[in-house]
């Protein structure tokens, strides 16, 4: 009995293991066709959904030199409701597919990463400009500032925001905060701007309350000794407080731009969902978890491996992030 | 401006600007609350709790949320805390449960969406529509790690005098670990479960291609099957005003129900201290 109860347990740990190699191999399966089709350069590609014809040594055909003949017919483009470039297919387009497979040329479907992936920096570190300072703020407010009276019932809130499903901040963001930010800025109101505000938004709870708890780490001797030297609020925060907690002020603010950089929800309502670099801050983008949501479900052959891969990179991506936040700060915790 | 006042000058444009930055950012928070309660309440009434999505009720949906969360939390519960119960009880200390253990706080900071496709890959191609089964399981993936953080932790603040106490009683390690330091520690996980059932609860991107949803009363696990969250993703964006509305009014439901189970949690500890 003894032993079956540590094997199962020890099974269990294992399963922990076991669960995220195979989402990693799962991921890294489906991405393969894209993988081998694209390679690194996927990451670099701006082009979703394109089609460009292939000569035979590989390479690719310029767009204007390849259709030049049927400029009108196959060189334009249309966009479909989810905002993919679709191609126009009509029978003299078809024809001169046709008559240029004879010529060794083929044609291939293109799908790049860079839109989804600079949508999903830049949306993240929007967020991360916004929350931290406020982030900071609520906490400095919670734990020095405030009255007693206070600190536990906004304390409490604060908590209590941060559990609130991300599908509301992104229904907010789309029917208030949105045209609020499009009304200051211009712009539409779904854009990269308001993706990475609301994203600012959800994170700031959660982030304040783990800095709040970094913060009140630090022991009341230190601010007290600072103090009876003389020290002003602002000395005492800047010179005793935040040295002592910054290892778990970083933690708080690394572990909020993982939940960032992975959101879906509250983005998905907000960024505009096309495959697009945003010229301006108030252009409408995509994100790679808008990407997943938007198009996973009707997907299928080289995009949903393309979809795959994007996937993969997230996942690996966030990976690294919080081990390596893990590992430093850890490390950095222990001298 | 000399040195002293310089200095006082400093402490006072950052205590405006703490003051400041703490009151925009709960203008923000106040605003989406009110707006939540003010669009769900406009829409809230009896009959959405008593009809279905196709005649404009959330009856279905609250009851698929509901259905796929607990049955998660079924599936999630045994395996993480038994790993738990490995991690603190025989692994601890090791090489092995240290990399768990790190594996598992990375598996919570996860991308949730990723889970989904991962779960789409092995459990709705095979069966080629998406099904209740593979939301289960995707909401399952999302909450071992935190039950298996919890268990660990709580696990962690059991006394070793309590373990040592079973030990001389001659009783085997398993009954010193379920009769005692479970026992011990049953609030304090309890506790942890309750927030991770919250957490899993009001999830979306997990679902939105693992079980869908639907807009019929169904118990048929291997359908599509209704989720709250993913309807109202769907209702949010529905040209009809009226969808819309009660798109708001289950947001609230989601909402109330969630931040319920946290303040039950946060009560439980309270009165465990």
């Amino acid at each position: 009995m003894e032993k079956i109860f540590s094997r199962l347990s020890w099974f269990s740990a294992t399963t922990v293991l076991l669960v995220l190699l195979a989402t990693l191999y799962v991921l890294y399966v489906q991405a393969k066709p894209a993988i081998d089709a694209y390679g690194w350069k996927f990451i670099l590609d701006p082009r979703w959904g394109v089609e460009v014809a292939i000569d035979e040594q590989g390479r690719e055909i310029p767009r204007d030199e390849f259709f030049h003949t049927e400029e009108n017919a196959a060189g334009s483009m249309v966009l479909d409701e989810d905002g993919i470039p679709m191609e126009d297919e009509t029978e003299t387009g078809q024809a001169d597919l046709e008559r240029n497979a004879e010529a060794g040329v083929t044609i291939k479907e293109i799908y790049g990463g860079l839109v989804p992936i600079v949508g999903s920096v830049l949306s993240t570190l929007i967020a991360m400009a916004f929350s931290i300072p406020i982030a900071m703020g609520i906490a400095v407010f919670l734990s020095e500032i405030s009255i007693e009276a206070l600190k536990t019932p906004v304390g409490v809130a604060i908590e209590l925001l941060a559990a609130i499903p991300s599908i509301i901040y992104g229904m907010w963001g789309l029917f208030f905060f949105g045209p609020f930010i499009a009304s200051i800025f211009g712009g539409s109101s779904v854009s990269l701007l308001v993706a990475g505000l609301v994203l600012g938004v959800m994170v700031i709870p959660f982030m304040a309350a783990l800095s709040r708890d970094a913060i009140n780490t630090t022991p009341d001797v230190l601010k007290e000794s600072a103090y009876a030297v003389g020290a002003t609020r602002f000395e005492v925060v800047k010179d005793i407080i935040f040295p002592y907690a910054k290892t778990g002020i970083l933690g708080s603010i690394i572990i909020s731009l993982g939940r960032a950089l992975g959101e879906t929800m509250a983005v998905a309502f907000v960024i505009g969902g096309v495959y697009q670099l945003a010229e301006h801050v108030t252009d409408p983008t995509i994100s790679i978890p808008v990407a997943l949501a938007n198009n996973f479900a009707e997907s299928s052959g080289l995009s949903l491996a393309a979809l795959y891969y994007l996937a993969f990179i997230l996942f690996v991506v966030s990976f690294v992030i919080i081990f390596l936040a893990k590992e430093f700060l850890l490390r950095r915790a222990k001298v | 401006m000399n040195l002293q006042n310089r200095r006082l000058f400093y402490n006072r444009v950052f205590s405006v600007l703490s003051i400041g930055t703490a009151l925009l950012g709960l203008i923000f928070l106040g605003w989406i609350i009110v707006t939540l309660v003010i669009k769900g309440t406009e829409a809230m009434s009896l009959d959405l709790f008593t009809t279905d999505l196709i005649n404009n009720g959330l009856r279905n949906l609250l009851w698929g949320q509901f259905v796929l969360s607990i049955l998660a939390t079924v599936l999630a519960i045994p395996i993480g805390m038994l790993a738990g119960i490995w991690l603190q009880e025989y692994g601890n200390h090791t090489k092995f449960a240290t990399f768990i253990r790190d594996l598992s706080d990375v598996m919570m900071s996860a991308p949730s969406i990723v889970i989904g496709t991962f779960v789409y890959a092995i459990l709705v191609v095979p069966v080629g529509h998406a099904n209740g089964w593979a939301g289960i399981v995707a909401l399952a993936i999302l909450m071992l790690p935190i039950v298996v953080r919890t268990t660990d932790d709580m696990l962690g603040l059991i006394p070793r005098e309590l373990r040592e106490a079973g030990v001389a009683l001659g009783i085997p390690k398993y009954r010193i670990i379920l009769d005692i330091i479970i026992r011990g520690a049953k609030v304090g996980i309890m506790t942890g479960l309750l927030l991770a059932f919250a957490r899993i609860v009001g999830e979306t991107a997990p679902l939105l291609y693992t079980s869908g949803t639907s807009q019929y009363w169904t118990t048929n696990l291997n359908e599509t099957f209704p989720s709250l969250t993913v309807s109202i993703y769907n209702l949010a964006t529905h040209p009809q005003e009226e969808m819309v509305k009660l798109g708001w009014a289950g947001a609230l439901i989601l909402a109330v129900f969630v931040l319920a189970l946290n303040i039950i949690g946060r009560y439980l500890v309270r009165k465990k201290h």
